[in-house]
């Protein structure tokens, strides 16, 4: 119980035996996970594993029907909202590269700042300076500086998703769940990406959801497998890939 | 910081449109007024009347594009604010009647002592009095979208099924309100006006500074309604319309941001049916008919959703082409009025001022690309990576 309560209090983000059912189906067959802070890890599995629910239940999309989903120790994530997790620190990419195409490409970046989001705060909101120098980093950061004045419609699909990256970046969370940032990309654009995320786990834990084998080794983080809902595996990329059950579950299919 | 927010809102076409509407508001009730009716620019009372009604309409857009064209509800019920505002303007007229209705009851509306009623409900105390009817043009159209919103939002209701609500919302309005019970006037409503504060309702003069009054709002509510677009929370309520679950994901309570605007938009659509009633000098029920609201979709549509001064243009045009058909060929109307929703549709997708705007935009682009090959502009990213990125 003790080294529970330890990994538990070390822990960023601490799942322990989470389940949820939709219709009687399993998505999530208790599953446990910790992430520790600062940590770069990376989910693999099959299709329908839970991976996409497992960041739902994280960002406060779907409630679990049983299980602990607790941030930095303290807070129970299972009762409160989206935009409650949101502004707590949890940061979400989603698989389709969402931004707001009808805005440039500096207002997707000054929207994601994390400053007050009340009606009243955005409504007399003013760039400052400070607000501004913080926007041109991200810029250089994801590598659109040359692009900040164009509408987000018009960029391609690698850009849009560094884009929503940085949008994440803007919002200075301590925890960033990124899901399949590479599907759709060039091979050029995966490489930049890993390097991009690398650079961003230095200051802060993020989770990525991705199937690019490549792109995982690129990494060279530590792995989890899940399939049919729970962990089938977790160590470095090759003691799980040589593991039986995840080359019968996922890689050998 | 509220000048600050003003003065956002100041933006080239805003300034512009704003000083046609105030020029209007002198020109229009002073040639009505100051010129001889045999004079080539004489306006006559029956069209400044009309012009005045057809301003009322362009707020209303306006108040429908707040919410339609930057947040992405379509409100297929806004027609019931306009109405409430209507009703609030109408009760404070009826209470000025006094003594002078056929019944001389100098408490009750005429409609009361036929129904027998002895005394005032509660719901009309205080609308003999002007400030307080004011109130409430604002309140009770504000309140009801507070009310509606605060439900509909926080249960996510979405897209289509808001829509169909809205809808539901001002029928069920409509229906109550033909009610003589209500205590409304039944299906006749109120009508039969004679004075607003000491002015006879009919008087030229009254007439003009109710038109001026129409103009001058009109151009409040866009100065307001474009502050509100361009200040960060008009991005973000552009983030809902394009992406709602990214603007929630990143920390805003999308809720709060709807009930906000939905809110703001009834007051408006309120104000446009009080200054609406003393210059058509009726209000009933038929206001709430949800083929009203349903026009009022088309005249933004028309105009360029997402724009602020295209609902404005539609609202008119629209109107303008409706007041001449019912006079030239009064069957073809309806048919007129269906073949130009299909035709925007189909061909203007964006309405006309969204049409233009786009045209513009797309110049400004073909010339800074023009400019770029040229190698004039040294701020450009060099060819090679932007060939990278457009792979």
């Amino acid at each position: 119980m003790n080294t529970i309560a330890e990994t538990r209090s070390k822990s960023l983000l601490y799942l322990e035996d989470v389940s949820v059912s939709f219709d009687g189906f399993k998505a999530i067959n208790s599953l446990s996970l910790v992430v520790e802070p600062g940590e770069l890890r990376a989910i693999i599995g099959p299709n329908g594993a839970g991976k996409t629910t497992m960041m739902d239940i994280i960002t406060g999309k779907t409630r679990p029907d049983t299980g602990k989903v607790i941030f930095e120790d303290t807070i129970d994530l299972t009762k409160k909202d989206e935009a409650d997790i949101a502004q707590l620190g949890i940061g979400r990419k989603f698989q389709k590269p969402t931004v707001f195409e009808s805005h440039t490409v500096w207002d997707n970046l000054e929207l994601a700042l994390n400053r007050s989001r009340g009606v009243f705060a955005t409504l007399f909101y003013t760039l400052t300076a400070e607000d501004k120098a913080r926007i041109e980093e991200i810029l250089v950061t994801i590598r659109l500086t040359h692009r900040k004045n164009e509408y987000a419609a018009n960029l391609s699909h690698g850009q849009k998703q560094w884009l929503e990256i940085g949008m994440l970046l803007a919002q200075e969370p301590k925890l960033l769940l990124v899901d399949e940032p590479v599907a759709g990309m060039t091979d050029a654009e995966t490489a930049e990406t890993a390097i991009l995320l690398r650079e961003i786990a230095k200051t802060r834990s993020v989770v990525v959801v991705e199937h690019d084998m490549g792109f995982i080794r690129d990494l060279g983080v530590k792995v989890t497998c899940l399939a049919e809902g729970s962990v089938l595996a977790e160590g470095s990329i090759d003691f799980v890939s040589s593991d039986p059950k995840v080359i019968e579950n996922y890689l050998g299919r | 910081m509220i000048s600050g927010f003003i003065l956002r809102a100041l933006e080239g076409r805003i300034v512009i449109a704003v000083g046609i509407l105030l020029a209007v508001a002198i020109i229009v009730p002073a040639l009505n007024l100051l010129t001889s009716p045999d004079s080539a620019l004489h306006i006559p009372t029956y069209a400044m009347a009309l012009m005045g009604k057809y301003l009322c309409y362009a707020l209303l857009a306006l108040a429908l594009d707040l919410v339609w064209g930057y947040c992405g509800i379509l409100s297929l019920g806004h027609g019931a604010f306009f109405a409430l505002g209507g009703y609030a303007m109408g009760m404070y007229l009826m209470r000025q009647i006094g003594s002078r209705g056929t019944y001389g009851n100098p408490d009750l509306p005429d409609f009361m002592v036929f129904l027998n009623w002895k005394e005032l409900p509660w719901f009309w105390y205080g609308f003999d009095m002007f400030p307080f009817a004011m109130a409430m043009v604002l309140i009770v159209p504000g309140l009801l979208a507070f009310v509606f919103g605060w439900f509909a939002f926080r249960s996510r209701v979405n897209g289509v099924y808001l829509s169909i609500i809205t809808q539901a919302m001002t029928y069920a309005l409509m229906l109550a309100f033909f009610r003589n019970d209500m205590g409304f006037g039944g299906n006749n409503g109120l009508t039969d006006f004679k004075d607003i504060l000491g002015f006879q309702v009919q008087a030229g003069g009254t007439r003009a500074v109710l038109f001026a009054l129409s103009a001058i709002m009109l151009a409040l509510c866009l100065i307001v309604a474009s502050a509100i677009t361009r200040s960060k929370f008009g991005k973000v309520l552009v983030g809902v319309r394009d992406a709602e679950s990214r603007v929630r994901f990143l920390g805003f309570r999308v809720e709060n941001i709807k009930l906000f605007t939905f809110v703001v938009s009834a007051m408006f659509a309120g104000i446009a049916g009080a200054l609406f009633v003393p210059q058509v000098g009726i209000i009933n029920p038929g206001e709430f008919a949800p083929a009203n609201s349903i026009e009022v979709v088309v005249w933004t549509a028309v105009g360029g959703r997402g724009t602020l001064i295209g609902p404005i243009i539609g609202a008119i045009l629209v109107n303008a082409g409706k007041s001449y058909f019912t006079g030239a060929f009064p069957e073809f109307w309806l048919f007129a009025l269906g073949g130009l929703f299909i035709a925007v549709t189909l061909f203007l997708p964006k309405g006309i001022v969204g049409t233009i705007q786009h045209g513009w935009n797309a110049r400004k682009a073909l010339k800074s690309a023009a400019d770029a090959e040229k190698g004039r502009d040294a701020g450009a990213a060099p060819v090679t990576q932007q060939a990278q990125a457009a792979e």
